[in-house]
């Protein structure tokens, strides 16, 4: 089986990669690049443990294969703090204890910061569909949304 | 496995021509993906059509109609403003498969020749007389959307055929759609049953209308005479008169065979589906009427 060479930028530097035809985006993220951040959660798009974005666009890591990254960003969780400096929407998962055993997260927060980066002040409404494709076993995702909701008016400055 | 980026739809014909094992072609991957994983099917060859021209673009055909490329994601038709006003069933049928995520990624295309008789959003197409261009070994041809589905996750292509691209026809005046479907939920699942109108007014009769059912037969039925049940009838001034609008949910009743399975009984998707054709007809003439929701 030959293996793809990849080339694409991931949180922003430059990565490559050698990725067998069949590996997810999701395995060569995890396996061949170390972040381990970008969860696999049911590996066949119902979950959004793996969410990315591709090229801007949220997509389930799981669904895409690594050598269709080839000239592509890609963007984790990874990328969503400032060296020590948390996201806003990271900061207020944690104050509205927005999580429990945590394995959905990464994804919910990449898919939340796609949506407030196209719909800066959504309804409650809105956050509840965008965030239908992200499952979470724990929160019962009221604590979730709330976060969001709370990020969302802080990065507009309504706070 | 090898992976192909042909630049051509010749050339993705050419290499599955070629290829002596499994081959699948790759869009938007929502599907293939899945399959992969379940090793439900193991190609020896996968073809990505990503890198081929032309493929995420919509565009109007010389007689006003819509061409949409095969790699267009539900998410990029949704925002599509000439699309949603001349076909809003046709968009929001397509916007309810999967999530954010999988609308990211998924395709009309790939809805169409996934087979499945749930998808969401091949009623709407075949209610609006899409049809599809088809490339192979033995050349080009136009098919009907509603001749591609063969039988749950068949269809009527060929080997080595693939679809390079879904025309809708010229909307016209005073015409309108609509798709529904029944989730037993708001949101991320598949259709209990599904339902597509499409109509045309000409003053206060209804001219034309197309219907299309989803989830209740082995695949996605146009029902003629559901269509034939409105066509001609007059309208009061809000609402499809009574009696039409019963022997429409008659018509779409009688053509119904579904099965009976976790998600609904035969009996209970027969109830259905004569319940959402007639609320899809009322839209679809509020809409040929020029309402924008």
């Amino acid at each position: 089986m030959s293996k793809v060479h990849v080339s694409a930028t991931v949180n922003g530097d430059p990565v490559e990669f050698l990725a067998d035809p069949r590996d997810t985006l999701l395995d060569c993220l995890r396996d061949q690049l170390g972040l381990t951040g970008t969860k696999e959660g049911c590996g066949t798009g119902d979950c959004g443990a793996c969410s990315v974005q591709l090229d801007g666009v949220l997509v389930c890591s799981c669904l895409v294969l690594g050598v269709e990254a080839e000239g592509k960003r890609v963007e984790t969780v990874e990328g969503l703090s400032s060296g020590q400096d948390l996201h806003p929407l990271q900061r207020k998962f944690i104050e509205h204890a927005a999580l429990q055993c945590g394995f959905c997260t990464p994804g919910i927060l990449v898919a939340a910061k796609a949506l407030l980066a196209q719909n800066p002040d959504p309804t409650e409404t809105e956050v509840r569909y965008w965030l239908a494709g992200n499952l979470c076993r724990c929160t019962g995702y009221d604590k979730i949304i709330r976060a969001v909701m709370d990020a969302g008016a802080e990065m507009r400055g309504a706070n | 496995m090898r992976f192909h980026t042909p630049k051509t739809f010749e050339n993705a014909v050419a290499i599955a021509a070629a290829a002596s094992g499994q081959t699948r072609f790759l869009a938007g991957g929502t599907d293939v993906l899945v399959q992969l994983r379940a090793a439900m099917v193991l190609p020896d060859d996968l073809i990505d059509l990503k890198h081929i021209p032309g493929v995420k673009e919509i565009t109007r055909t010389s007689d006003g109609g819509w061409r949409i490329g095969i790699a267009v994601s539900g998410a990029e038709l949704g925002r599509h403003a000439g699309i949603g006003a001349d076909y809003p069933g046709v968009v929001e049928g397509m916007q309810l498969v999967g999530s954010t995520q999988v609308q990211g990624r998924a395709t009309l295309v790939g809805n169409l020749c996934n087979g499945s008789p749930a998808a969401d959003s091949v009623p709407a197409m075949v209610a609006a007389g899409a049809w599809v261009s088809v490339i192979g070994p033995q050349g080009v041809r136009d098919v009907k959307v509603e001749d591609i589905p063969a039988g749950p996750g068949r269809t009527t292509l060929k080997a080595g055929e693939l679809i390079t691209g879904i025309t809708l026809p010229p909307r016209g005046a005073n015409a309108g759609d609509a798709y529904l479907r029944f989730i037993p939920r708001t949101e991320m699942d598949i259709a209990v049953v599904g339902v597509a109108v499409n109509l045309r007014l000409d003053g206060d009769r209804i001219s034309e209308a197309r219907v299309a059912l989803g989830a209740v037969a082995p695949k996605i039925l146009l029902v003629p005479a559901a269509a034939q049940a409105i066509i001609g009838t007059m309208l009061d001034d809000a609402a499809l008169d009574d009696a039409a609008l019963d022997a429409l949910a008659a018509a779409a009743i009688a053509a119904s065979t579904p099965i009976s399975d976790k998600r609904g009984t035969a009996e209970f998707r027969k109830d259905i589906v004569g319940v959402l054709v007639k609320r899809a007809a009322r839209i679809a003439l509020d809409r040929a009427k020029g309402a924008t929701k």
